[in-house]
């Protein structure tokens, strides 16, 4: 935009824009669970934006609670939302902590990990996010260039959550989309059960 | 701002308002062998409420005054003591410089079960002493103003230990301060020694 007064060129196209920071980290979408069986961004719909504009997308979680105890997980899709089914090769490994003190552990956890499957992606490795009022999930997930149609689609989720125990779990999952389709869209539920309450934010990094 | 042509307002104030990304900086905390760095909400500039639903810190070559020093946290939960009840897991891998050894497993000695006090964010060996010797790394906060949930927190910090022979550590810690009460205040400090120089600062990642 330019703004001219009296044949007088205030300012050029472009010239607030270039003098305002506008920072790195771009928040796309907000989603607010209310016993909600699936949260899910979707390129073009509601105002989401996941294709080409940002080389990387954040998503962070904010005490999910669900209604039942349950694993909290992702999926991709590359149909906008009539399929999650992208094939994915994973790694899964935790660490836990009970608040009794009577057990802790760093462990590699294979029964959720995947080795080229389509279902759901595990994020609460080796527990169910508990259903106690106080008990939640939180952290973040990673995804890098979903837009791309030449590489894999890589990702990498650290979170921290209780289980019933009660035991403090940090989980780490890291692994690829083993698709050269762009990824549009990406999905979370609860193993089972409903998202009670909790928010997903989508963030854009330029 | 506005502009104002021969009395004509052509555009009002924010109308050129443009988006100034999702994390700000709150507060940057220099030390100068300090005992104790504090982000206090309310207090010196710092928004350490509902402001943000998450919180960032970020540490910059902690550098310890003296030998054997480990990097903790503390929270504030409604008084003026850092005693927040807290549950953490810890785990680290290291690597010698003269790859006389590495690790990578749990530290059991080192977290907290339902601990009223400090949980170490760094403590598989010893932040170094040597002039070029420091840690570095980020801790993530939510929410901490929920009066429903616990409050979770995630770290990661890189250091150089002289504990024994030289070697790079990077330590994760993940926890939760096991109260409903708000958080309205971060503590950082070595549990010995004083912080000789080294930089922590607190950002916050928009709402909206």
């Amino acid at each position: 935009m330019g703004v001219i007064s009296n044949g007088t060129t205030l300012l050029d196209a472009g010239a607030i824009d270039s003098g305002v920071p506008t920072g790195a980290m771009t928040l796309i979408k907000t989603l607010t669970a209310s016993g909600s069986s699936t949260l899910s961004f979707v390129h073009g719909a509601s105002s989401v934006v996941l294709d080409g504009t940002y080389k990387q997308y954040l998503f962070k979680f904010i005490n999910i609670h669900p209604a039942s105890a349950s694993k909290f997980e992702f999926n991709f899709t590359i149909d906008s939302g009539n399929n999650y089914n992208v094939t994915k090769t994973s790694t899964t490994f935790g660490v836990f902590h009970t608040e009794a003190d009577n057990s802790a552990s760093l462990a590699y956890k294979t029964a959720h990990d995947l080795a080229q499957g389509t279902g759901n992606q595990i994020l609460s490795v080796h527990g169910d996010v508990g259903t106690a009022n106080d008990m939640s999930f939180c952290g973040t997930l990673r995804l890098f260039d979903p837009a791309n149609t030449t590489f894999v689609k890589h990702f990498m989720a650290t979170s921290n959550f209780v289980d019933n125990g009660p035991t403090s779990m940090n989980p780490f999952v890291a692994g690829y989309g083993n698709t050269t389709s762009a990824i549009n869209g990406v999905r979370f539920a609860m193993g089972s059960g409903a998202i009670a309450s909790g928010q997903i934010k989508l963030y854009g990094i330029k | 701002m506005a502009i104002i042509s021969n009395a004509v307002t052509m555009a009002d104030a924010g109308a050129f308002s443009a988006s100034l990304g999702s994390m700000t900086l709150i507060k940057t905390l220099t030390a100068s062998n300090s005992a104790t760095l504090s982000f206090v909400h309310g207090s010196g500039g710092v928004v350490l409420d509902n402001t943000y639903p998450i919180y960032k810190f970020e540490f910059i070559n902690i550098h310890p005054s003296g030998s054997g020093s480990e990097f903790q946290v503390g929270f504030r939960d409604g008084s003026t003591a850092y005693d927040a009840t807290n549950t953490t897991t810890i785990w680290y891998a290291y690597n010698f410089e003269n790859d006389a050894g590495t690790a990578f497993e749990y530290n059991t000695s080192e977290d907290n079960a339902q601990v009223a006090g400090f949980a170490k964010i760094t403590g598989a060996a010893q932040i170094g002493t040597d002039n070029d010797e420091s840690g570095s790394g980020e801790m993530f906060l939510f929410n901490p103003s929920s009066t429903t949930f616990v409050k979770h927190f995630i770290s990661n910090v890189n250091y150089v230990s002289d504990d024994g022979d030289t070697h790079f550590v990077t330590n994760h810690v993940g926890g939760y301060c096991n109260v409903t009460a708000a958080i309205d205040a971060v503590q950082f400090k070595l549990d010995t020694n004083n912080i000789a120089s080294g930089v922590i600062k607190l950002y916050g990642i928009k709402d909206s």
